[in-house]
This record gives structure tokens, sequence and C-alpha cells, in this order.
């Protein structure tokens, strides 16, 4: 699938606002993962034409990264932290209760494509609000069995809010977290 | 007397991430001042100060910045907010907070080094922080702090922020600058050190977001005052944030040489559940464990690695007495294995078997061994970068403290005594 003008228009953008235009690759697999959901190598070659370089030096860099995609996810992307300090305040235990109320497995989506789970050991930054997990970018924090069930409604809504409202005017409008489209929308 | 909070400060005013509310606390006014001084008076007020960089390694940050070579230009600096050591989560409360304070250190910074670029790599995770930021620049360029001839002063400066995508190792600084290149985050060979060829090979300085958000308070009120907090080789206060089992986990800014009792007991509320202390980690879960015996050291640079850990990146992280050790060693090296850039062979590898090992402790079938194998490479010297240094933590801390010691070996069952 070919990109979307605007984001074609902002890549050629990216390659003249740093000092490198190799600099501007990160940037540009944002951009892409933001219009498509995930990063194809078909979209990866078209930034490396877009950017005048190598297809070979997009993939090297893309496949560094972690929260780049290859493949099409749920809508809401729920990710939630195990690492030591999270994992002194019951995060193991917060990760075996989301996968029950999910019944999916780490890394994968539900059937109705709400949602695609994962833990990681990556620190989020958020150990002092431990066990949390991030919902969409944004963090929720001190979980518990109960307020797991109550994110986890709000994101199987058809049209969900990727986040409360209180967090929306936080982040300035314009910019959509980087969620994962449905398949259907693909 | 307590010395009261210096980034902190304001921090409870409302809306202090707009730029007017910023302005009416003091907003800027560093900034200004800076800028009707001369580039060297602000390097060398800086060194006299003996402010050091609140990153990790906490070297002296106006040294830092006289190892740039003269009359080599361009050059830049890079504010470091990859934040993303385990434990820490400063740099995302410093820019959730104040997000000009942040902007205010860049362009303090800039100024004394005489860079018109310079850029802010943060981690892809924070993305409500990236807006926050991106906010924060375009109010700041509208009011004329960010731009050509800023103030009317003949200094033109554009600041560039940069979203990470989701690797540790981007934090270490020579990584940070291969990606910010657009490559794969993988650290270079040191030296040449940054300020020599860095980004683009050109000189550039490596700022934490703590660091440059000491200038603006430096700037305006000296030297002298800056000086006159923290201990003689730790000036100022940190920002620590403190997890894992405490009553009151969170963020505490405290002046440098604060006993460690008083930050655990009375800021994070003491151990929780009354439940006795076993162990902490002063700075994140890569450094060495300390033992409640440690409680009354000073929360100090050159105090704590005294006493046998690293401040680094002031994390406090603290275990009460029912904690399984061994496991939450397992998940840290864990953490180490799937981040390791793969660049090195000692960090590649060992983080993988050091990982096997301790899994095998927990699950039972631990055998009698009296090193960890990876010791023999885990000198520093032999990689890139320190990190696979930090990693072999728990193997140290093995060696070294007969508690640590016997929480591992309880776990064998009978150990051979090291000859």
């Amino acid at each position: 699938m070919p990109l979307g003008k605007p984001t074609v228009e902002h890549i050629k953008d990216l390659a003249q606002r740093y000092p490198s235009k190799q600099s501007a690759i990160i940037p540009a697999l944002w951009a892409v993962q933001h219009e498509q959901g995930y990063v194809t190598k078909e979209a990866m070659a078209e930034i490396a034409e877009h950017l005048g370089l190598p297809a070979s030096l997009i993939e090297a860099t893309a496949s560094f990264y972690s929260m780049f995609l290859t493949r099409p996810e749920g809508r809401h992307d729920v990710v939630i932290c195990v690492n030591a300090p999270c994992m002194l305040r019951g995060a193991d235990e917060m990760a075996a209760y989301l996968q029950r109320a999910l019944g999916v497995r780490d890394g994968q989506t539900t059937p109705d494509d709400a949602i695609t789970w994962h833990s990681t050991i990556e620190c989020l930054g958020a150990c002092g609000g431990a066990p949390m997990m991030q919902v969409d970018h944004h963090f929720e924090e001190n979980l518990t069995e109960e307020r797991i069930d109550s994110i986890i409604e709000r994101l199987r809504q058809p049209a969900a809010a990727a986040h409360p409202p209180a967090a929306v005017a936080a982040a300035p409008a314009k910019r959509k977290p980087a969620t994962k489209r449905a398949r259907s929308e693909n | 007397m307590p010395v009261k909070p210096i980034l902190t400060r304001d921090f409870a005013t409302e809306d202090l991430p707009q730029l007017k509310v910023y302005e009416r606390t003091g907003g800027y006014d560093g900034f200004k001042k800076a800028l009707e001084m001369q580039p060297d008076e602000l390097v060398e007020l800086v060194k006299k100060s003996g402010l050091r960089g609140r990153g990790g390694a906490g070297f002296p940050t106006g040294n830092k910045w006289s190892f740039l070579p003269k009359g080599v230009y361009p050059r830049y600096l890079v504010c470091n907010a990859d934040e993303s050591e385990p434990g820490c989560f400063k740099d995302r409360y410093l820019i959730e907070k104040s997000p000009h304070q942040v902007l205010e250190g860049i362009l303090i910074a800039s100024y004394a080094i005489g860079c018109n670029l310079a850029f802010i790599y943060i981690r892809g995770e924070y993305l409500p922080q990236h807006d926050a930021l991106e906010t924060a620049i375009a109010e700041a360029r509208q009011a004329g702090y960010i731009g050509k001839n800023v103030l009317g002063k003949g200094y033109d400066i554009d600041i560039i922020l940069h979203r990470g995508a989701g690797a540790y190792i981007c934090g270490e600084e020579t990584a940070l600058l291969t990606s910010l290149e657009g490559y794969r985050g993988e650290p270079r060979l040191k030296p040449p050190f940054p300020a020599i060829k860095g980004l683009y090979g050109k000189p550039t300085v490596v700022n934490n977001v703590e660091t440059v958000c000491n200038l603006p308070h430096i700037v305006l009120n000296g030297a002298d005052w800056f000086g006159a907090i923290g201990t003689p080789t730790g000036k100022g206060t940190r920002v620590w944030c403190m997890s894992g089992h405490v009553n009151r986990p969170g963020n505490y800014e405290l002046e440098n040489g604060t006993p460690i009792r008083e930050l655990i007991e009375e800021h994070g509320g003491g151990v929780w559940k009354n439940r006795k202390l076993k162990a902490f980690q002063p700075g994140g879960a890569s450094m060495m464990v300390l033992l409640p015996e440690h409680l009354d050291v000073a929360l100090d640079f050159d105090a704590i690695q005294k006493a046998g850990s690293l401040a680094g990146a002031g994390a406090m992280v603290v275990m009460d007495e029912t904690t399984d050790v061994v496991k939450a060693a397992w998940r840290v090296v864990r953490f180490f294995a799937r981040e390791s850039c793969g660049k090195c062979t000692p960090c590649r590898e060992g983080t993988n078997w050091l990982e096997k090992i301790l899994k095998r402790i927990i699950d039972g079938h631990g055998r009698l061994i009296t090193r960890m194998p990876p010791l023999p490479f885990s000198s520093p010297g032999y990689q890139f970068c320190t990190v696979e240094y930090l990693i072999c933590a728990p193997s140290r801390a093995i060696s070294s403290t007969t508690a640590a010691c016997n929480w591992f070996s309880s776990r064998i069952g009978a150990v051979q005594p090291s000859r």
C-alpha cells in the first residue's frame, strides 16, 4: 500500500530538517507507523526512495528498535512492565490477571481485534506508580484487578478513546498516539 | 536546616508547563541573564559551581563543555532524555512538570558552548512527554527564545526534538549519537570522545535532562550559592526516584549528602507493610545492592561509591525482608540480555549465560559454583560501553558481601568455600 501524500510530504520535509538526511530515518518510520499502523518492507523501500538512501539502510535501522511493528496488531496497545521495580510491587500477578482477563497470551491480539497486549521488561519509567501498564502510550499506574477490568472494558468499546479525557488535554490534539489500526481498516 | 528544592521548587504551581506561568515563576530570567554574559564566562561559572552530570557518570559539566576544541564549528548540544535505567523516572517527571525549565537549560548550555543547533533525544515510550516538549518548543519559538537573533542579542539557536523507538542502549551517549544519525543504536569506541568527534563527526556535548535543569538556577543565583549546597564533591540537589517496597514511592528532590535513611524512612514513609529492610539499590537496578547497615551513608556520588555501589542515575530501589533477591537479580539480568545491542561479545553472550544460570538457581537446579563464569571479562575496557560491566553487578555482589552470598548460596545448598 503506497504511503499517503501527507506522510510523503512529511518525510521530504524531515530530510531537510536535519544536517544529515539519514537522521530522518527514525522520524520517517514513525510517520509511516502512524499512518499505516505498522511498517512493511514496501513502506521502507518508499522511505528509502524519498530520502535518497538505500533500502537496506532503512531496514537495518528499523529492525534494531523494538517499537517499530512489522505486522498489524489490535486497535489498542497494552504493555505491562514486569521489570524488577514493578515486579517488587506485584507486576507479575497483574500480568497474569491481564492474561486471564483477555484470554490471549503475551504478544497476541484478542479475537475482536480490540487489544494486543504484551509484557515488557524494558523499564517504562513509572516505577513510582508500580504496578503499571501503558495503554496506547498513556500510563495507567497503581494497577489493581478492578482497574484492569475497567480499562479493558473501556478499550473493548467499538470507538473507544485511547485514554481517559483528562489525559487527552495534556497532549496536543493534532497528534494521536501511534496506535495500531485494526486489520479491517487496512 | 534542610535546603529548599531547586528544580522542583515551583512544581505545585498550576499550569507550569505553560510559558506565561513559567515566566511568572522567574522562568527564562536565567537565559536572559546568560545572554548578557560572554559564553566563556558561563563555562567558568558552571565549572566553579561544581555541577556534576546527573545522567549516571557524575562527570563535571563545566569540564565537559571546556573539552570542545577551539574554533571547530558547527558544534552540537544533545539533551539526553532517553531515560531507561530500571528504577529511574526523574527525567519524565521533570519534563512533564516543567518542560520550559528543560528548554531554558538547553538554551543556556547551547549559548555557553557556541552551538546553534541543539537536539533533545527522548525515548519513544515517552509520547505525552514528547508532546509536552513539542508544545513548549513552539511556545518558546513564538516568544522569541528560540530562532534567529534571540531576544535581539544576535544569537541563533534552533532545537530539534528527536524521538527514539525503543532501545535501552541509546541512553549511552555514543549509542545515542549513532541513533540520532539514523543508524542502529550501537555504542562507539571512545576516544575520540563526543566533545572532539560527536554527532556528524563534530564536537558535541551530551547533557542529561536533570543536569540542564540546574543551569537556569546556577546562572541566576551564582556559583557560590550553588557551591554552598550539598557536599564538597557533590554540589546541589538530586531528584531521587524511589520505588519498590516503600509506603510512598515517587520523586524526591534532596540536598546531596542527605542520609539514605532520611530518603527511605521520612520521605518514602519507610518500608511497607511494617516489614524490615533487606536491601536497596541506590542507583538503579543495575547497581550493586547495599544493606541496612548502609542506611547512614550519604546520598552522594562519592559516599555511595565508597560504600560499594554507585549513585548512577539516582534511582533508589528498596526491597523488604520477604524479597527474593535472586529473582530480582534474574529479572534485571533478563532485561539486559534482551536489551544488549549485540555489538560486543562479553555482553551479548555473557548476559545470556548469566540469565540462564540465575534461572537455573531459581528453578532449584543451581550447581555448586564459586564464581560466575562471565567474571573474567566483566571488567571495564573489554567493551565499547560500560553497560556490560554493570550487568555483572549481581555476580560481583556475590563475591563482595557475605549477606548477598548467602542469598544465592541458600538457594543452591551447601556451598564450597572458595579457595
